[in-house]
């Protein structure tokens, strides 16, 4: 693996930071899904995620001679680099579903924007987990479907969910500074959202879903600002690790 | 009396090795067994979800955490296999849960223990699935069909779960004195109750010698547990483990290992619903079961929507017309 410059490291950990938070608020729920099969596709969904986490900090962890678990156990809150839409608790599974249904859209588009990029291994990185994020949107949208046009205790807690999780879209889309010297590398997120609308707008449409209109988090996630969650989500990942510094396992 | 055509049929394919299909006929008492034994083993494997998953958010590295996920996932795959083939024989996924969320319905109680420690973890893989492949293995001959081959799915997936939990205590065992005494600990915690998976002593076991009979067990109790000792102690030598049996011993007539003393009391109190964790793994189930309810109400729904739905409104969904007609 080549080394990831100071730009591209920070790059590679939203990135990274973003698919390990959400792995691990799935991983939560296996063998607590309202049904088996959805134990399974959950746990799939979990594990690719996982996947795209471990490849993105081992990259990152290059450019300052770290390994993934240097940086998902070693860190500590301000300095991971999260969106918040990626720490919000579970819910019930409309909640579930509604994160899927947006952080899938979002993450489809960032990966098949970023196959292209002048960075090898981000492009690498991208073009393998294009495939995989795009059955995660699958799952989502049948799914939102169901629970839209079920039953109207479904489609109650599904029009709830979606209005509880909109106000955390903003952030992804939203550019950083440091953004701007990664030209042709990193995909510029405000670029990003004309697709993600005219992907995610169809679903909504068909799901007889509205797109909510109300306040917009604040978000803050890719300086380090995070929501009150974050802090639990990470005392729980890392507890083990830290009762024992230098152990491998 | 003489046996009917269709008795005579069944007692010769049972004699000749031949499988038993769906379709066959079959005694009620053959079909009773296999639904008892199949939906027990179905609910072992989800239930035996619940020790592991509590590591998946504490797993001490992000390897572990990858391969233990999808270890539980590969549990709650062979669950759905198992109800598959116990429904081939009649009886639906619905009443074999609902029996097993009221209490109804047995599941190895192997999983009524706990899992404080990530060595469990470890444990779990080496002695709990290690168990069940010397239980397992010979299943994948059973003389029922549709339970032979699901075995033989899950076999294949069950080796790497023990070797995985092996290689859990081995990483703790070549670790820092704490990681050791952590993996010793958890050993200490389950050798007993994983011996006691094979079931009750042989001259103790009032359904063992119909099934072997029928060819849905191939070996007894004891001789199963017999392998699966002999099988341990190399291994438990590589880990750098002990065994917490001093009575543990290598017979020189038999070629075996003899064992101490087994605390029955313990089986049979666990068995009873008063081990560590039968509440709370039952009570799990049921949340779950009933936190989903509305969401399983409302798949229905939309799927009786969809199907009723004429055929000129679906022209453009996804699903091609040939299949939704
Ligand atoms: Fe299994
Ligand atoms: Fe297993």
């Amino acid at each position: 693996m080549s080394v990831a410059s100071a730009d591209v490291a920070e790059y590679a950990t939203w990135l990274g930071d973003d698919s390990l938070i959400l792995a691990q608020r799935l991983g939560e729920l296996i063998s607590r899904a309202p049904e088996l099969e959805e134990d399974v596709a959950l746990g799939n969904i979990a594990l690719d995620l996982l996947g795209h986490a471990r490849s993105l900090l081992q990259y990152a962890g290059t450019a300052t001679a770290q390994n993934e678990d240097d940086l998902a156990y070693w860190r500590t809150e301000p300095d991971f680099r999260s969106a918040h839409l990626m720490e919000q608790p579970n819910g019930d599974f409309a909640h579930v579903i509604a994160r899927q249904l947006v952080s899938a859209h979002y993450l489809y588009e960032l990966y098949a924007r970023l196959q292209a990029s002048a960075d090898l291994t981000l492009a690498a990185i991208a073009a393998k987990a294009v495939k995989e994020v795009n059955y995660h949107r699958d799952h989502a949208a049948q799914w939102t479907l169901r629970l839209a046009l079920g039953t109207d205790e479904s489609r109650r807690r599904m029009v709830a969910a979606l209005s509880d999780v909109w106000p955390y879209v903003d952030e992804l889309f939203r550019d950083e500074p440091f953004i701007d010297r990664l030209d042709g590398i990193a995909a510029r997120p405000s670029t990003l959202r004309t697709a993600f609308d005219a992907a995610i707008e169809p679903v909504l449409a068909e799901a007889d879903l509205a797109v909510p209109r109300g306040f917009t988090a604040a978000g803050g996630g890719r300086r380090g600002v995070h929501s009150e969650h974050l802090a639990f989500v990470l005392a729980e990942m890392q507890v083990l690790t830290r009762a024992h510094p230098g152990a491998k396992w | 009396m003489t046996a009917s055509v269709e008795e005579q049929q069944f007692t010769d394919l049972i004699a000749a090795d031949s499988r038993i299909e769906p379709r066959d006929w079959m005694p009620d008492a053959y079909r009773k067994t296999l639904v008892r034994q199949i939906s027990q083993h179905a609910h072992s494997e989800i239930i035996g979800m619940q020790p592991e998953s509590n590591w998946i958010t504490r797993a001490p590295s992000l390897k572990r955490k990858a391969i233990l996920i999808a270890k539980v996932q590969d549990e709650a795959g062979h669950g759905l296999y198992l109800y598959s083939a116990a429904q081939t024989l009649g009886t639906s996924r619905d009443e074999m849960t609902d029996a097993l969320i009221a209490g109804r319905a047995r599941y190895s109680s192997i999983f009524n223990y706990p899992a404080p420690s990530w060595a469990d973890i470890g444990s779990i893989g080496w002695l709990v699935d290690g168990a069940a492949i010397c239980n397992q293995v010979p299943l994948c001959r059973a003389s029922y069909g549709p339970y032979g081959r699901a075995m033989v799915r899950i076999c294949k997936e069950e080796s790497f779960h023990q070797r995985q939990g092996f290689e859990i205590l081995l990483e703790l065992m070549q670790g820092t004195a704490a990681q050791r005494e952590m993996a010793q600990e958890s050993v200490n915690r389950w050798y007993w109750p994983a011996l006691m998976m094979f079931g009750p002593p042989d001259d103790d076991s009032p359904n063992s010698a119909q099934s072997m009979k029928w060819k849905i067990k191939r070996h007894s109790n004891d001789e199963l547990r017999q392998r699966f000792v002999n099988m341990l102690v190399p291994q438990a030598a590589v880990l750098g483990v002990t065994l917490p049996d001093p009575d543990l011993r290598f017979n020189e007539a038999t070629q075996l290992y003899d064992l101490g003393e087994i605390d029955w009391t313990e089986f049979h109190e666990v068995l009873a619903g008063r081990g560590p964790a039968n509440a709370q793994r039952l009570q799990r189930r049921r949340d779950a079961h009933d936190d989903g309810r509305w969401v399983r109400e409302a798949a229905a729904a939309y799927a009786h929507k969809m199907a009723a739905k004429p055929a000129t409104d679906t022209a453009d969904a996804d699903v091609p017309n040939e299949a939704a007609s």
